[in-house]
């Protein structure tokens, strides 16, 4: 069987003629929790998109379950991706669905099942993010922290072998994040998954994944275990793990001499 | 010259922009089209959208259908009482309706109330990841979304113009026979004479289903396409009402002078 569930080999990526990502290589194994963390900007939640099979690459290949997504027509796009999960940002919830019917949405699309039993699964997926209790409301009646663990259990309803996440722990409060981070590392090895957090969390995200990729300006300038990031030199990971405000990623954004724009302006 | 040049340059761009959207929105058309028979397969889907497109499109269009109906009264029987001619009221009120008023205004009714609500909902989606949730999850949103949305449109619009003509009928009736006197037994039988099942009721339909075709066709085509912004939605909204009344009256002017011209002319 492949050890690897993503395998990524001199991919670059450019939207109209504004590269984005350049000549990245990555190799994700079964069962993994790996992260791919930089700044805002820097590309990460693009390489989701690539390995998702949403953006195709403009060179290299993406080779995700063995098939290369890059030349995957739509039903086979379709087809692979009956085996992902995916978690939006902020829960990209059916707003016009109760919690129920969207955890209930994936099986009902994809897997011919008689009610009852329909019911029985998505109470068991909404268990095991602690939200039975909220089956019958509706998206807009939950805080963001609730509104992220349903989609969590929508993203894992059919039990997909690759699950990715994007920033899952953006805008949450030190409970609903850590309640997240336990359940993304929980869920991940109770199903067996392979599990892509896109994130710019550092103190979090080091604690629970198995693999770190650092990405700045569409490249990947570092790679480890979290006790290699911890120690690295890079000066930008370093910048990054610590949370300096000045390093590789300057203060200030590049402009005009101070002196000369006080004195008038003219460059 | 160069300023010339650039302004033209611009009118080609923008010309340009436009053919290529509108080949876009042939194409989007054309897939739609295709993809359709989830909304016919599971077709609760689509029943679910007729409450929305249609039902509670149902109170404007019958307030609508009655006042329009009562001015018709009114302002045609202040016109026929001229020529002596009073009791050709119900002719006047029923072909004015049928052929023309029903489809024309219930189309509009249903673009400002039905056709902003089909593109605000589905730019939200889209502003909001639903559509990319959708697709990250092997569903085809345009089988699953879209087309339920412009099937129960396109079934509802007739609908929606019949029931404008019916309750303008009625409210002629109640102008022209309740309030100033014109008899009922003339109002009824002369409707009933001159207006003509092939010619004016089933004419009447078939422009009803083209608005219903057109509106809808660009209410979700904008909400798809709209950038997934607020600014973007905003902008779909207003473009669905404003591309859908101009397309409902040119659409108008060819469809009356394809049907009813040709009948002068033998």
């Amino acid at each position: 069987m492949d050890t690897n569930i993503v395998e990524i080999d001199n991919l670059s990526f450019a939207y109209d003629k504004r590269p984005i990502l350049h000549c990245i290589n990555m190799r994700i194994s079964r069962g993994k929790v790996v992260a791919i963390m930089g700044s805002s900007g820097c590309g990460k939640t693009t390489l989701l998109r690539v390995i998702g099979g949403a953006v195709r690459p403009t060179a290299g290949s993406t080779r995700v379950m063995g098939k290369d997504t890059s030349k995957l027509d739509r039903a086979g796009l379709f087809e692979i991706r009956r085996r992902m999960g995916m978690l939006f940002q902020f829960g990209a919830l059916f707003t016009d669905m109760s919690v129920f019917e969207n955890v209930a949405f994936p099986m009902r699309e994809h897997a011919r099942l008689p009610e009852g039993m329909i019911r029985d699964l998505v109470m068991m997926k909404l268990d095991a993010v602690g939200l039975r209790g909220v089956a019958q409301l509706m998206p807009s009646a939950l805080s963001g922290g609730m509104a992220r663990r349903v989609a969590l259990a929508r993203a894992v309803a059919l039990d997909p072998t690759l699950i990715m996440y994007d920033e899952p722990f953006a805008g949450l409060d030190p409970i609903s994040l850590g309640v997240i981070a336990r359940l993304i590392r929980r869920l991940n090895d109770s199903l067996g998954a392979t599990s892509i957090i896109v994130t710019h969390d550092v103190q979090e995200s080091l604690h629970m994944v198995d693999y770190v990729y650092f990405v700045s300006e569409g490249r990947i300038i570092a790679e480890g275990s979290p006790d290699e990031v911890r120690g690295s030199r890079v000066p930008y990971v370093k910048q990054f793990v610590n949370g300096e405000p000045d390093g590789p990623v300057p203060f200030h954004f590049p402009a005009m001499d101070f002196m000369a724009d006080l004195a008038g302006g003219q460059s | 010259m160069n300023g010339l040049l650039d302004a033209l340059a611009k009118l080609g761009r923008s010309a340009i922009d436009r053919i290529w959207r509108l080949g876009f929105a042939c194409r989007f058309f054309l897939y739609m089209f295709l993809h359709s028979g989830t909304a016919f397969r599971r077709f609760r889907l689509t029943i679910r959208e007729i409450y929305f497109a249609g039902v509670l499109s149902l109170i404007i269009i019958l307030v609508s259908g009655l006042f329009v109906g009562m001015v018709l009264g009114l302002q045609g029987y202040d016109t026929l009482q001229r020529y002596g001619s009073s009791e050709a009221l119900g002719v006047l009120v029923a072909l004015s309706l049928v052929r023309e008023l029903g489809p024309v205004v219930a189309g509009l009714l249903f673009a400002s109330r039905a056709g902003s609500a089909i593109t605000a909902e589905i730019g939200l989606m889209k502003a909001t990841e639903q559509i990319s949730a959708m697709e990250m999850m092997a569903v085809d949103p345009i089988s699953r979304v879209v087309a339920p949305r412009f099937w129960a449109g396109v079934l509802s619009m007739p609908l929606l113009a019949a029931l404008f003509s019916a309750m303008g009928i009625f409210g002629g009736y109640l102008v022209g026979v309740q309030l100033i006197g014109v008899d009922e037994g003339a109002f009824w039988s002369q409707m009933q004479a001159a207006v003509d099942i092939r010619e004016d009721v089933l004419n009447g339909v078939i422009k009803s289903v083209v608005f219903g075709v057109a509106v809808t066709w660009i209410a979700v085509f904008e909400g798809y396409d709209a950038p997934p912004t607020a600014e973007g939605v905003s902008g779909a909204t207003t473009r669905t009402v404003v591309t859908s009344s101009l397309a409902i009256l040119a659409l108008d002017f060819v469809l009356t002078a394809l049907m009813f011209t040709g009948g002068n002319a033998k």
